[in-house]
């Protein structure tokens, strides 16, 4: 009941601040100086048919007139075009969309899960030398930047010992799974093909492992310290006191609270995964949103930006959610406490 | 009386050898960039010099970090490079933290008030995006510089300080000295600056050192695009991409920029730990 | 009576490691309860009382504790000494406590019903739902809680300080139990509450035949609900008496302290403090704990440690104005 509450009101507010981060994005994207009817055309055009494709964009109007003609678009899925591929955008983020979220996916799920069992064998060997190990990859992880990282690992495993691919999402000449979900994982499941299945598997090893590094050694030692700090609370001495046997103490009522601080911190990390998608995209050749993205931004390609802006403000904003759900799942006291209590 | 205090603060401070590490190695740092001139074997390196006889040599005595594809000396520029990343630290926290800081003191002290409304839903649609693709978004819509990637980064920056601020405004503005002073009758601008401030600067000061490291970072992402100090100045970012095009052969032109990033964020990690354990570990 | 006793406490020492040493906390505590015996532990916060009971029932943190000496005989079989299984065993049939803070020992993400149904599942070894269900609700309502199938679905968070308390006493009997320690029951809540909790915990005990421990740093407490009491200052036992005869001839100069700082609601007089501080237990005072503070010291205070001297049949003191180390 309260939880369907919390819910619509978290919706709700989403809602509310991505039309926000449009009307700022939008604001950024007109900040641009030139005239994007001339960059568009390119300048062999002539005066009048600049004059009518302004026209025709609105650029005469006012700003917020031209916002409410924008957000009537978006709403109709309409991106409007990008002066770089020279198709809606809308287009070209459903083709390279899914392979962004396919990695940033992946990794986000290998950071939580590695980084909660390396959390745990850390508290659990606690000042030993399990721990120290962890406690310095954690300090490294956290301060190298994901793409080099990607790089050091192209270089050990993609060339020294060439275990894992470094390019791309599928080896050549293996059958590409129709197009369900756009993730290849999920499309070769559902269609049983194995082969491409393990092949997407292998590529996307290497740059899921680049982008999670940092935030899993950083959510190891999270969790390390909360297992810790809560293995000394009354709660897990009462446990105790009232016999029930030190595993069910360990795994469950030490567990379960403990745990919670690291799937809040989850939807941070996610935004970085995403921001970091970008770089490692382009050092493993992933055809994802990041080189599109980057292209956009090199060539100032408006539409394509503010378009690729929001799209990733809505998926972030998604996850967000998400991750805010699982914690007021796993604590009470956050969906059943009104907010500024 | 001064002189104890910091006696006692550096003692503290020295029992964590890590700490005590991420000092010198910032300290290193900063050295290194300010007396880049000096220190540097090669300086002309840093600037428009090319020799092809000399390039693409591997680490060796001359050059311990090898040469890059225009013959010029990588340790030399990665020292120069310094320049840049803590030049973009420094500013950007510079422009950020007064006005992250003031808008979390407004919002937090005046909560409830369309203040606290106005200023933390702003925050939040900042915050709604993964900070580097703003940070991007930006750059690229504006010409590609320094100063406009410290312009970018410091856009996308300042909520994080508005919220930390605000949480802590939050619950100091109903202790009792702040109360006190509001019935004594003392100016908003007294209570908000000299009577709950003070009591957020240790948390602020961990978060800055810290912070310092991670624009650092974000820096070198948005010189990896080409979207930060355009060349031939040097920037780390910008060379781990131009050596990337060249792994694995020449695989020393992006892999020591590539440390030196991580050494950066590693020395300013380590010494703000080492600065938030001081503040929270204040009882003998 | 040897056969009496259902938990003999002897000499025991505990200290807590900590950077740069180890803090002396418990310096030889001895303490004896008898079946369906109400036996009452005063003292100041910090004196140990909390972490005698916690060794006692085998919960002390260790690290950083360790326990340097001593033994706990329950049932005549040393607590120290006994293996992981039997001192679950322990837990869930002989010994059970309630802790100092409700809230802090109520587990915040699982509900009332979860937490204890497994406090039962585990020492009545039942495993179907419907019994484990039923048993809690029965342990509900013997703690007089009104509409336990509500309270069951609840989280900690939806209740109050007294029902906090009273689930907790809950928790603790859900299963029969020879010995019960209630640390501080109701310290938190306020005054009228913490009488009906003490009522109650009162109730059972004698219901259910029931020996209890009662913790407390307040007086009229223990004066209220306890036959026979320990007196504890700095990790030592110092006083221990039947209650009337404690409260009508207190021996140890800290006892009378203790009884001359409460106010009298006559009026005569002001209540006094008592001049100094808690020792700190990284360097203690050396011989008897109280003797920097104590208004009666003599030089052989200072050397050393009083055992605790019979001066009548169930009142013993220890300090050296009431003998002399060779006597016996």
């Amino acid at each position: 009941m309260n939880f369907f509450r919390y819910l619509v009101r978290r919706l709700g507010y989403s809602v509310f601040v991505l039309l926000g981060l449009s009307i700022v994005v939008f604001i950024i994207a007109r900040l641009v100086p030139g005239d994007p009817a001339r960059a568009a055309l390119g300048p062999r055009a002539t005066q009048e048919a600049v004059e009518a494709l302004r026209a025709k964009l609105h650029l005469d109007k006012p700003l917020y007139i031209q916002y409410f003609f924008w957000l009537k678009s978006v709403f109709r899925g309409d991106f409007g075009e990008s002066l770089y591929t020279r198709r809606p955008v809308i287009e070209d983020i459903s083709e390279f969309l899914p392979a962004t979220l396919e990695l940033a996916l992946f990794a986000g799920f290998f950071m939580a899960l590695f980084g909660l069992l390396l959390g745990v064998l850390s508290a659990r060997y606690a000042n030993t030398w399990v721990d120290n190990l962890v406690r310095i990859f954690a300090y490294l992880g956290i301060a190298t930047p994901a793409f080099v990282v990607a790089i050091i690992l192209i270089l050990l495993f993609g060339m020294y010992y060439e275990v894992f691919p470094t390019i791309g999402r599928l080896s050549p000449g293996v059958s590409v799974p129709p197009r369900l979900t756009g993730l290849l994982t999920l499309d070769s499941l559902f269609t049983g093909n194995w082969v491409a299945f393990f092949d997407a598997l292998k590529h996307l090893f290497l740059p899921a492992l680049s982008l999670s590094l940092g935030g899993l050694f950083q959510e190891a030692r999270i969790t390390r310290s909360s297992m810790l700090e809560n293995a000394k609370r009354d709660f897990v001495a009462a446990a105790r006191a009232y016999g029930v046997p030190e595993r069910v103490v360990v795994a469950k009522y030490l567990f379960k609270p403990s745990v919670i601080p690291t799937v809040s911190i989850l939807g941070l990390d996610f935004a970085s995964l995403i921001g970091n998608a970008f770089l490692v995209e382009l050092l493993f050749n992933w055809p994802g949103l990041s080189r599109y993205g980057i292209n956009v931004m090199l060539r100032k390609d408006i539409e394509a930006i503010v378009a690729v802006v929001m799209v990733l403000g809505v998926v972030f904003t998604v996850v967000n959610i998400v991750v805010d759900l699982i914690v007021a799942y796993l604590d009470p006291r956050i969906r059943l406490v009104e907010r500024g209590e | 009386m001064r002189r104890t205090k910091i006696g006692r603060w550096w003692y503290k401070f020295s029992q964590n050898p890590l700490s005590v590490a991420g000092l010198v190695i910032v300290i290193l740092v900063v050295f290194c960039a300010v007396f880049a001139s000096w220190v540097a074997p090669y300086p002309e390196h840093a600037g428009p010099y090319v020799n092809y006889n000399e390039a693409n040599h591997p680490p060796s005595l001359s050059h311990p970090f090898g040469t890059d594809v225009f013959g010029r000396d990588v340790l030399s520029r990665v020292i120069f490079a310094f320049r840049s990343s803590l030049l973009m630290g420094v500013v950007v926290l510079a422009m950020v933290v007064p006005v992250g800081v003031t808008l979390g003191l407004l919002a937090g002290y005046f909560k409830e008030s369309w203040i606290d409304i106005l200023i933390m839903r702003i925050t939040d649609i900042f915050l709604s995006v993964p900070p580097l693709i703003l940070a991007l978004a930006i750059t690229s819509v504006l010409k590609p510089n320094l100063t406009n990637a410290m312009i970018a980064v410091s856009v996308m920056w300042w909520p994080w300080y508005t919220r930390l601020v605000y949480g802590m405004a939050t619950s100091l503005r109903n202790e009792y000295f702040v109360q006190s002073a509001e019935l004594i009758g003392a100016s908003k601008f007294h209570i908000l600056f000299r009577e709950i401030l003070p009591n957020c600067v240790s948390t602020i000061l961990t978060k800055m050192t810290l912070d310092m490291g991670w624009v650092i970072l974000i820096g070198a992402a948005l010189s990896f695009v080409g979207l930060g100090e355009q060349p031939p100045k040097p920037a780390l970012g910008t060379m781990v991409a131009d050596g990337a095009k060249y792994l694995p052969e020449y695989w020393w032109i992006s892999v020591f920029p590539g440390l030196a990033i991580m050494l950066i964020v590693l020395g300013f990690n380590l010494l703000g730990d080492g600065i938030g354990d001081l503040f929270s570990l204040e009882e003998a | 009576m040897m056969q009496d006793m259902l938990l003999d406490v002897q000499d025991l020492v505990v200290h807590f490691q900590v950077y740069g040493g180890y803090l002396r906390v418990l310096d030889g505590v001895q303490l004896r309860v008898r079946r369906q015996e109400k036996v009452g532990l005063v003292g100041e916060t910090g004196c140990g009382k909390t972490t005698t009971m916690k060794t006692v029932m085998g919960i002390l943190p260790q690290p950083p504790g360790v326990i340097k000496g001593g033994k706990i005989l329950f049932q005549g079989k040393d607590v120290l000494s006994m293996r992981p299984h039997e001192l679950e065993n322990l837990r869930r049939r002989g010994i059970s406590m309630i802790f100092q803070d409700p809230t802090a020992a109520l587990n915040p993400v699982f509900t009332v019903g979860e937490q204890l149904k497994d406090a039962i599942r585990y020492a009545l070894g039942r495993r179907d739902h419907g019994s484990l269900k039923e048993v809690a609700l029965s342990a509900l309502q013997a703690v007089a809680l009104p509409d336990p199938s509500r309270i069951l679905e609840s989280y900690p968070i939806q209740l109050s300080g007294g029902m906090r308390q009273r689930v907790c006493i809950a928790l603790a009997l859900a299963c029969p139990k020879e010995l019960l320690i209630a640390d501080e029951p109701g310290t938190s809540l306020d005054v009228t509450i913490q009488d009906q909790i003490l009522r109650l915990i009162n109730r059972l005990a004698e219901e259910r035949k029931m020996a209890v421990i009662l913790i407390s740093h307040s007086l009229g407490v223990i004066r209220g609900w306890t036959e026979r009491v320990y007196v504890m200052y700095a990790g030592t036992i110092v006083e221990e008496a039947k209650t009337s005869e404690l409260f009508s001839r207190p021996l140890h100069p800290y006892t009378k302290a203790l009884m001359g700082c409460v106010p009298k609601l006559t009026g005569e007089g002001i209540a006094e403090g008592i001049p100094g501080r808690i020792p700190d237990y990284f360097d203690p005072p050396s011989g008897c704990r109280f003797h920097p503070r104590c208004a009666y010291r003599m030089e052989v205070c200072q050397l050393e440690k009083p055992r605790l001297f019979e001066v009548e049949s169930e009142h013993r003191v220890a300090c050296f104005l009431f003998g002399r180390k060779k006597d016996e």
